[in-house]
This record gives C-alpha cells, structure tokens and sequence, in this order.
C-alpha cells in the first residue's frame, strides 16, 4: 500500500519475561537461557516454567491474539502483564512507565486506570445488579455516585444490555453475562483491555455473535486489545496480529495470513492443518500480479498489441499513480480500429466494473467470480490498483492455501508501456 | 522408675491466682458495672407488659419471616408466661443476647483475620478446636474468681464456649469466596479493605450469620450450665429443680428453653438465607 508505513512506537513493550513456578525462578532461568526443556527442568528442579523469554510488543488501536493451547502460557502471560501473576524476570513497559518496577500502590493505581480484564467465566459479582458490576471499577476508584451511574449506562448501552441494569448476573444467559464483563471493562475507559478466553464458555453461535461485536466495539473505539484464546478460528476472526506459543515460548508473531501462509514451525503447521482456508484467506492473498496494464494516453494500436502480448482478452486502464479507470476488451479495440473512425480509449472504456477490496474474504469472491466472466480487479480504498482475481489463480490459491502476494510490479509495467 | 506427677493443675492453678491476683481488682470492677447495667436492662424489658412484648415479638416475626412464624412465637410466648415463667424467659433472652453480641463482636473479627492472614489461621484454628473439645463446665471455674458468681461470670464462659462457631464460619465463608471473583476484583485495583466490604464480607454473609445461629444455639446451652455459678433465668430454674429433685418444674423450664432456642433460631436462619435466596 501507499500509505507511508513508519512503524509506530508500541503502547506496551514486553522484554526477556520469565515467569517459573517454584521456590528457586534463578536457576531454573539460568537452564531456560541454556536451552533447556520444560520438561527436563521440572524433572531436575521441581520447577514449573510458565513463561521462557517472551518478547513482544503491543500496538496502540490494535486486536493482539495470544494464542496457543492449554498449558502453553498464555494465561499466565495476561496475567503477568497486569502482575495479577508475579514475573520472576524481565520488564514490561506501559507508555512510559515501567510496570515490573511499581509498588503494591503504583500498581494498584495502573490496574484501575489503565487496564480492563474480562474472564472466562465472567466473574460477575453475585451480589450486585448489572449496573453495579458495570460501576465496580469506576467506585473502585472512587468516582462519585452520579458520574459512575452514567459511565456504566453508558457501557452498559454500547454492549446492548440496555433495560437490563437492575437485574442480577444470575438471571442473564451466558452471552449476556459476558456482555456485563465488558461492560464493566469498558466503563473505566481503560488503555488496554485484557480478554482471558472471553467467548470460551460461550455456545458457537453467541461466540460468532460476539466475536463480531467485539471487532466492532473495536472499530468504533479504537481500544487496544489484547485477546487470549485457545480456538484458531477466533484468533484468525479478530486478530490484528496473532502471537502463538508453545510450552511458555513465542513459537510465531504474525498477522492471521503470515501465520497460515509461512508456518514458522511444524508445530504451527499442524496448529493451521484444519482451518478452513476459505474463511481466512483474503482476495489480497490469492489475487495475482496482473500482467499488463494500459494508461490513458495508450492508443488503441499500443492497448490491443498489450494485450495480445501477454495473451488477454481485456486489460485494465489505470492511471499514473495506479487509480483503476477501468477496463477495455481487445474485441472492442478491435471493431474500433476496423470501423475506422476516430473513436478513442474513452469511447470504448467500460466504467462500472465490479471491483473487490484488499481484504474481502475468498468465502465471498467464490460467489462473485462464479457469475463474472471478467478478471476482477483488486482495489485498495484509495481505488488503487494491486492485482486481479482469475479463476485459475483463486482456486490455486485455496488449493495452496495462500499464495504469498506479489506486488504489482511497477518497473514491468513501466517497460510495458 | 519412680516420675513424679507433672504439676499440670499446679502450673494453671498459680497462673490463674497471678492473673486474679493482678486483673481481679478491673474483672471484678467490669462485672459489677455490666451486671447492674444487664439488672437495668432487664428491669426495664419487665416493666414492658408482658401481652405488649409478645405482640411486638409476634410482630417483628410477622415482618421479618412470616405468619405461621408469627402465631408459633405468639403461642410459645404466651404458653411460658402462662407457666410463670416470664421473668427467667426474659433474663435468659438478656444473657443470650448479650453473650451472643460479645462473642460475634470479638468472633467475627477474628474470623476475618483468620481468613485473610494465614498466620492468623494457623494460631486460631487450633486454639478453637481446644475450645470446643473443652467440657463447658471447666470454663465455669476460673470465671468465679474473676468475675464473681453471677451473670457477668456466666456471660464471660458463654462467650468463651459459643464463640467459635462465629470465627470458623466467618472464616470458611470469606475462604469460600470463588477465587476468580476474588482476582476480578484484584484486576480492577481493589485494596484489601475494598476487597473485604465489596466482595468478600457481602458474599460470605449466609455463612457468617450460619455461624452466628450456630453462636446463639451454643450460648443458650451454656446459659443453662452457667446457671450453677448464679447466671440465673430458665436455666436456674432447671438447676433449682433438679436440685429440689422437681421433674415437672424441672420440664416447664427446660421446654421454656426449647421454645426460646426455636424463635432465636428462625430469625437467625432467615437472615442468613435472605440473600443466597436472590
């Protein structure tokens, strides 16, 4: 894409983080630098390895997935970064403050204003109304009466729990359980809201449910997230970015296609087996370059040589800067020529073609190139031209599972013209 | 081989004269103060017509648990002041109530500290099953001379033989408070004070006032045993029957004790299941 990508400073930034069970971290750290298994140190330590060198960074605005197995970590990583668990070793840094430093206060004092966490099975308190749950952290605080009424309504009204303020938690379905859970997150306005296998517990349909909202709270909000899960398809759903781990390791750090697309291990490999490519593959990962384009200034002699160059039937007009104009059929071209007349490209350009996004998913371009008998060009939201979809390369690409996307190569096309 | 005996009762009988010989002089003080105050209490409870009394107690039993819960206790107490025995009725509720208040001032605390600090517990725990297992008489004992013969003495073992339910209970019941509730609250900044009134007293309650039923129940059994170093009430008036060898007598009182541990424990149960109720 165009858009100047400079890496932005992370929010949060986690570095050489350990965390061992047991009454000696030290040594039990000392074998994990060695290389050492999991395993083999609790065999000859006693001492139980959560976390071995864990380094990521977390950016602000962004769904981060940690993902991995039961046992693998990620559980006691969340709660690391909020030291609900206590590190044995490493930093993690909030904005400018340096959260493996603080003090039982200073910490107390993040935990309230920066953090949010939802749980698996929401822990919700019993004894309090949804608006109270919904207030608990606004009066943990000590926000007065009036102000933490309305904040909660207010969180309680962007996850549609509107009307149901003075019920208990006991009366409510699952689903809307988890609904108070992060409605009590989001009315403290927190930097980073800490989702512990948030839709677990919840049946397919009501998790499908919230999975969706919750992209779109996102969306709306630009929160940064950080989402715990055992289900692929849930990271793959709502993920930005995907951190796997394995036996208390990051095994892969990747957005959801990097991590389809180029396994970094035969224990991700194995992780992906059975996901169904089509959901998660995107048009931009099996879109192919396309072979040759023309501008407007193009004759119609040059469009038509163009296009019997690189074997087509049709070729795309862009401009300059790649801005898709729209197509030309060589028998178009052709009849023009022949006819004589002083006819142009913009007597013979169709217009209204269908386009698709970068990221529209393969589920939905399966239905669209079934009735097209045209290529069908891939835009970016500037209109920008980046590839086209044939049949051939679609299938190929679900087939393949991804085809690692090619630019469109510039210089080629520079040549062509 | 020839051991000698160890002066175990040696040992208690010194410390115990250290400790009457030096704190007497303030027990002794205490008592007399708390046990014009509880004349005065009583007197003023007597003064109260007794039909009065019963309607207000039927009342309150109406209000808080129900009808049938209402006529039982309008009838029980109607029945005991038919037998004469009013007056005993009444002192014996004074030193339930009383005796019940100190041991859930001091029980309940304690319980919380049990629970929170693992110290505390392993202290407490032990110390409570040497209280329990003790036969209630002996507690009777020492009171004498601390505290003379008299109520303030009966009040002063009541306490020491009912509190432990009170702490066990307050205990379990904040132990007993699911662990993840306990880290939401931790995730959203609680200190231990907001932890304590917000989520672990509100939640624990059914069990503390279980504990504190327990307490009652326990306080009135010993009210009757303290009646033999003068605590008085329907519990002297067991003691003087069978002394008198009165079965009957010794009958009216005992069921007057039974009516008043059943009133006593409806209103305790109900408070403690209102809100597991919800």
């Amino acid at each position: 894409m165009d858009v100047s990508s400079e890496t932005p400073r992370p929010k949060m930034q986690v570095r050489n983080l350990y965390k061992v069970f047991g009454s000696a971290p030290e040594a039990a750290i000392e074998m994990l630098k060695r290389g050492v298994s999991k395993d083999e140190i609790l065999d000859k330590t006693a001492q139980s390895v959560g976390l071995a060198d864990v380094n990521f960074d977390v950016y602000d605005g962004e769904i981060l997935v940690i993902m991995g197995l039961s046992g693998s970590g990620k559980s006691t990583l969340v709660r690391c970064l909020n030291r609900l668990i206590e590190p044995s070793k490493g930093s993690i840094v909030l904005d400018d403050c340096e959260i493996t430093k603080l003090n039982t206060e200073g910490l107390r004092k993040l935990r309230r204003k920066k953090f949010g966490m939802i749980f698996q099975h929401f822990a919700l308190f019993p004894h309090r109304t949804v608006q109270e749950n919904a207030e608990f952290g606004l009066e943990v605080q000590g926000e007065d009466k009036q102000s933490r009424m309305e904040k909660a309504r207010d969180a309680l009204k962007q996850v549609g729990l509107e009307g149901w303020e003075d019920s208990y938690p006991g009366q409510l379905s699952g689903g809307m359980q988890q609904r108070v859970g992060l409605a009590r997150g989001l009315a403290v306005n927190p930097d980073i809201l800490l989702m512990d296998e948030a839709f677990s517990a919840l049946d397919p349909l009501i998790r499908r449910d919230m999975q969706h909202e919750l992209v779109e709270l996102q969306d709306r909000f630009k929160k940064t997230i950080i989402f715990i899960t055992h289900d692929l398809d849930e990271a793959l759903e709502i993920g930005d970015r995907i951190i796997l781990m394995k036996d208390g390791r990051i095994v892969q750090i990747g957005s959801p296609e990097e991590i389809l697309t180029n396994p970094a291990n035969d224990y991700v490999e194995r992780f992906i087996e059975n996901v169904d490519m089509t959901k998660v593959l995107t048009a931009s990962s099996v879109m192919t370059r396309s072979k040759s384009v023309a501008y407007p200034k193009d004759g119609l002699r040059t469009m038509l040589h163009k296009m019997r160059d690189s074997g087509i039937s049709s070729i795309f007009v862009v401009n300059r800067d790649k801005t898709l104009l729209g197509l030309v059929m060589a028998q178009d071209c052709n009849d023009a020529l022949k006819s004589g007349s002083n006819k142009t490209i913009d007597d013979i350009l169709i217009r209204n073609i269908p386009t698709t996004n970068l990221d529209e998913p393969v589920t939905n371009l399966i239905a669209i190139m079934a009735e097209a008998n045209l290529p069908l060009p891939v835009v970016s939201e500037q209109g920008k031209l980046h590839g086209v979809i044939v049949r051939g390369s679609l299938l190929a690409g679900i087939a393949e599972g991804g085809l690692t996307p090619e630019p469109v190569d510039e210089k080629k096309v520079e040549v062509a013209s | 081989m020839n051991i000698p005996k160890f002066p175990l009762s040696r040992y208690i009988d010194n410390l115990l004269d250290f400790l009457t010989d030096h704190l007497a002089w303030f027990t002794k003080g205490a008592s007399e103060i708390m046990s014009t105050a509880m004349d005065y209490a009583i007197d003023a409870l007597l003064a109260v017509p007794s039909w009065l009394f019963i309607l207000v107690v039927g009342a309150v039993a109406y209000k808080i648990v129900g009808k049938r819960m209402a006529v039982g206790t309008i009838i029980g107490l109607y029945f005991l002041d038919n037998l004469h025995l009013w007056e005993p009725t009444i002192e014996t509720l004074v030193l339930v109530l009383i005796a019940t208040m100190v041991a859930v001032l001091i029980g309940i605390p304690l319980g919380i500290l049990a629970a929170i600090y693992d110290g505390a517990h392993r202290v407490i725990m032990p110390l409570l099953d040497f209280m329990q297992t003790m036969p209630a008489f002996v507690y009777l004992i020492p009171a004498i001379p601390f505290f003379g013969l008299g109520p303030v003495a009966a009040i002063f073992s009541t306490v020491i033989f009912a509190m432990p339910p009170a702490i066990r209970l307050t205990s379990l019941g904040i132990r007993q408070v699911p662990a993840d509730l306990v880290e939401a609250a931790d995730s959203y900044g609680c200190n231990r004070r907001q932890k304590l009134m917000k989520l672990q007293l509100p939640l624990a309650m059914p069990t503390i006032m279980a504990g504190v039923n327990q307490t009652i129940m326990l306080a009135l059994s010993m009210v009757v045993i303290a009646a033999m170093i003068g605590a008085g009430g329907l519990g002297g008036e067991v003691w003087k029957a069978i002394q008198r060898l009165q079965p009957g007598k010794g009958f009216e009182a005992g069921i007057g004790i039974v009516i008043i541990a059943m009133i006593l424990d409806r209103f305790t149960s109900k408070f403690g299941h209102n809100k597991s109720a919800d």
